[in-house]
């Protein structure tokens, strides 16, 4: 592994019975880059996240945290209580359904708090305080801290799983579609957050996305996947203006241009 | 009591109970699987709470045997003769002449001492319960010791009343590892918990769950730095023996809202009348 | 000082769509520019200016040879390097100002320009973007929309604002007066040369000839290696 790279991942190989999701995808991460991975249906982009993030074990390959010690992690063997640690601090998922990450029937304050309390916070003036200015960086209006998330609107749901994800101050964020389920009115402003709190805080995304739009607004690097391997990568906008693999091409001149 | 063994359970499965709250035990506020038997009363009427008395009775045991502190009521009467009958054992209505105590939802007003036992009887013994169904995933949780979900009920609670709103079956970390429940005795009780000198035991029947805490183990309640757990109770005297510092039922006396607290612990209250002590409600009666 | 440099730069295109057609667009292109200095990319349409423009920019890739940018003192090869080191060179060296805005729906058009600043805080990112959009003829009441329902000319401005706002040391411009009336042309014009007196180096296509010649010194002719490339 470099030394520079937060995440590496060499020789990724997956397959569901006679089905290959995953075949030899090598992928490497930096402090502060966001890495789309792109592809359609099928194309083991989703698998990758999952295996990346260490909730599906591969068949083969291996992947390499370097934690802020600056210690490597096997993801792959590293103890359960470890894995489950490093999610709750270091590292972030932003689920492409808001509702499958939140607590639909816990306050906005309450699921934005969660990770510090998990994490040995028991002030409660200060934990409100910081849920408050955590929805305050997402644009949710401050007063809505004791509402449900029942109450709010996708997009505010979506921004709700942001905060409560960003809340720890993750160094890699691991995100599936995360405009995915929203109106496009909503998308542009939901992507532009994204954009800008990932910049501001420097954190590391690896984004599955199939919208090759939202891979060049928020990605500096751009993984091209095709039934399981990784066809193409590199820069976001020299390999979707100047795609050099057949699929990639194929890919880039199929979206529709309203 | 001919055809039946000491104390209604044959030594095999006594032996297997015992098994299960050594390794309680060992492990404070772990739960135990446990392999509960069919008793002769229905579950949700103390069969766990039964199965340990059952388990660690002997024959110079002496037994007191409480429901909601009176050892009056009906379930109290019925255990303590259930006991009289298949073990032969001594029983009193007298916590400090007691050996074993068996309680549902109370902890005795008089502090229990290092040569007693105290089993309580247990509905619910996993304290995350209603904050997740999933019991594979609270035993996960339970290992991990990943309890900020608790921590998300209590700021829910802060947050819609003011105060944490749970008044019984108030969760506690024991031992500073493992969330607890210590079975629904009223928040009031649960300082009573911490360094108790008493060896406490947990039975849960339907469950089919066995806990413990060893004696002088260190139990707290959760709370938040900013809105530390406090007990509360009714702000009144015993009606009876004018205490003011025991937990109080409040009975129902008359059709027009008369209304009578008296101490829930009937044995503490008893041996402050015999001490010559009077609640208001006596000296009004006199 | 050379501030930008190729030597042998080509390229082609693979169409595979096409099943493989090729097109050479460059062959051993050499150039440089100095700081203080204007290169006009010259030739006719379609002969692979824009190309050209692009490869320096890192957005089209080269099949050989080396682009020299001097990045903090050093020369990096643009060609060769690692996408986050050309990141790296965009944002603090390198600007590129394309032909058309693309637009992000729904952000404003202040906060389009103020983005592209680096070095500055928020507060005075907006500041400066509010200026350069003054400047640009876009009023004030115009900042808080998003750039999308703007005309094409007015889309151009917030492009090029967004373009100088980075005060990059070398600063790529694809025909940045094309949607523009004289009037409006003749400040864009003030800017580069403002520019070029701060010591930025600039690469230029201008289609039109009064303002190619306000601004470069030299030029570069890019020819066709197609003979029916129109």
């Amino acid at each position: 592994m470099r030394e520079d790279t937060l995440l590496s991942a060499r020789g990724l190989s997956l397959h569901f019975g006679n089905i290959p999701a995953l075949v030899e995808v090598d992928a490497d991460l930096w402090p502060g880059e966001v890495l789309a991975v792109v592809g359609e249906s099928g194309s083991g982009k989703t698998t990758l996240l999952n295996v990346l993030s260490g909730r599906m074990a591969p068949h083969s390959g291996v992947t390499w945290y370097r934690a802020p010690d600056g210690v490597l992690h096997d993801v792959h063997t590293m103890p359960m209580p470890a894995l489950r640690a490093l999610h709750r601090s270091d590292w972030g998922f932003v689920q492409q359904n808001p509702r499958d990450s939140l607590r639909m029937g816990t306050t906005a304050g309450g699921n934005v708090g969660e990770r510090l309390m998990a994490q040995g916070s028991r002030h409660y003036g200060r934990i409100r305080e910081a849920a408050i200015d955590w929805l305050r960086q997402v644009e949710i209006d401050e007063s809505r801290v004791d509402d449900l998330p029942r109450t709010f609107s996708g997009g505010m749901q979506q921004r709700l799983q942001i905060a409560r994800t960003l809340v720890t101050n993750p160094r890699l964020v691991f995100m599936d579609e995360p405009t995915g389920g929203l109106d496009v009115s909503v998308q542009a402003r939901l992507l532009d957050l994204i954009r800008s709190l990932v910049a501001r805080l420097d954190i590391a995304v690896v984004l599955v996305t199939h919208d090759l739009a939202v891979a060049r607004l928020l990605a500096h690097r751009i993984m091209v996947m095709q039934r399981g391997r990784v066809v193409e990568t590199g820069l976001t906008d020299q390999v979707l203006d100047d795609p050099q693999h057949p699929y990639t091409q194929l890919l880039v001149s199929s979206v529709l241009h309203a | 009591m001919k055809g039946y063994n000491f104390a209604y359970l044959d030594e095999q499965t006594k032996r297997m109970i015992r098994r299960a709250l050594l390794k309680a035990v060992a492990i404070p506020g772990h739960q135990i699987p446990f392999g509960s038997r069919e008793m002769p009363l229905p579950y949700g009427w103390g069969t766990g709470g039964i199965q340990v008395t059952a388990s660690v009775l002997g024959e110079a045991d002496v037994l007191k045997v409480i429901d909601q502190g009176a050892d009056d009521t009906t379930n109290a009467v019925s255990i303590r003769r259930f006991f009289a009958r298949t073990a032969g054992v001594a029983t009193t209505t007298h916590t400090e002449d007691a050996t074993v105590i068996q309680t549902r939802h109370r902890i005795p007003e008089a502090k229990l001492g290092h040569n007693q036992i105290i089993v309580y009887q247990v509905p619910q013994p996993e304290p995350l319960s209603k904050l997740e169904p999933s019991r594979a995933e609270t035993r996960r949780m339970h290992a991990l010791a990943e309890y900020g979900a608790m921590h998300v009920k209590l700021y829910e609670d802060i947050t819609r009343y003011g105060h944490v709103a749970i008044s019984y079956d108030y969760p506690v970390m024991v031992g500073g590892r493992y969330l607890m429940s210590p079975s629904p005795i009223p928040a009031f009780d649960n300082p009573k918990l911490h360094m108790m000198p008493a060896l406490q035991l947990f039975g849960a029947g339907r469950e089919s769950r066995i806990y413990a805490i060893p004696p002088y183990t260190a139990v707290h309640s959760l709370d938040f730095e900013d809105h530390p757990f406090r007990t509360t109770r009714a702000p009144h005297a015993c009606g009876l023996c004018g205490a003011t510092n025991s937990y109080l039922d409040e009975v129902v006396t008359d059709d027009r809202g008369g209304r009578l607290f008296c101490c829930s612990d009937t044995d503490f209250c008893e041996t402050r009348r015999d001490a010559g002590h009077v609640g208001a409600t006596e000296m009004a009666a006199e | 000082m050379i501030m930008l440099k190729t030597e042998a730069l080509s390229k082609r295109f693979v169409l595979h769509l096409r099943g493989g057609l090729t097109l050479p667009v460059l062959d051993a292109v050499n150039l440089h520019v100095s700081a203080g200095e204007c290169l006009a990319l010259a030739g006719p349409s379609g002969a692979g200016k824009s190309t050209l423009l692009r490869a320096l920019y890192g957005n089209y890739r080269a099949d050989s040879g080396r682009i020299l940018v001097r990045h903090d003192g050093q020369l990096v090869d643009i060609a060769a390097a690692a996408p986050r080191d050309v990141v790296r060179v965009r944002q603090h060296t390198l600007g590129y100002v394309s032909q058309f805005l693309r637009v992000v729906p729904r952000v404003p058009a202040l906060e389009v320009v103020a983005a592209a600043a680096h070095n500055l805080t928020p507060e005075a990112a907006r500041a400066r973007a509010a200026e350069l959009l003054l400047r640009l003829h876009i009023p004030a009441r115009m900042h808080a929309l998003p750039p999308a329902t703007f005309s094409g000319g007015e889309q151009q401005r917030v492009n090029l604002a967004r373009g100088f706002i980075g005060a990059h040391p070398i600063l790529l411009l694809d025909e940045p007066t094309a949607s523009l009336d004289s009037e409006r042309a003749d400040i864009v014009v003030d800017m580069i040369l403002e520019a070029k007196q701060n010591g930025t180096a600039i690469v230029g296509i201008f289609h039109d000839l009064p303002v190619r010649d306000r601004i470069a010194d030299r030029l570069h002719t890019v020819t066709p290696l197609l003979q029916d490339a129109a």
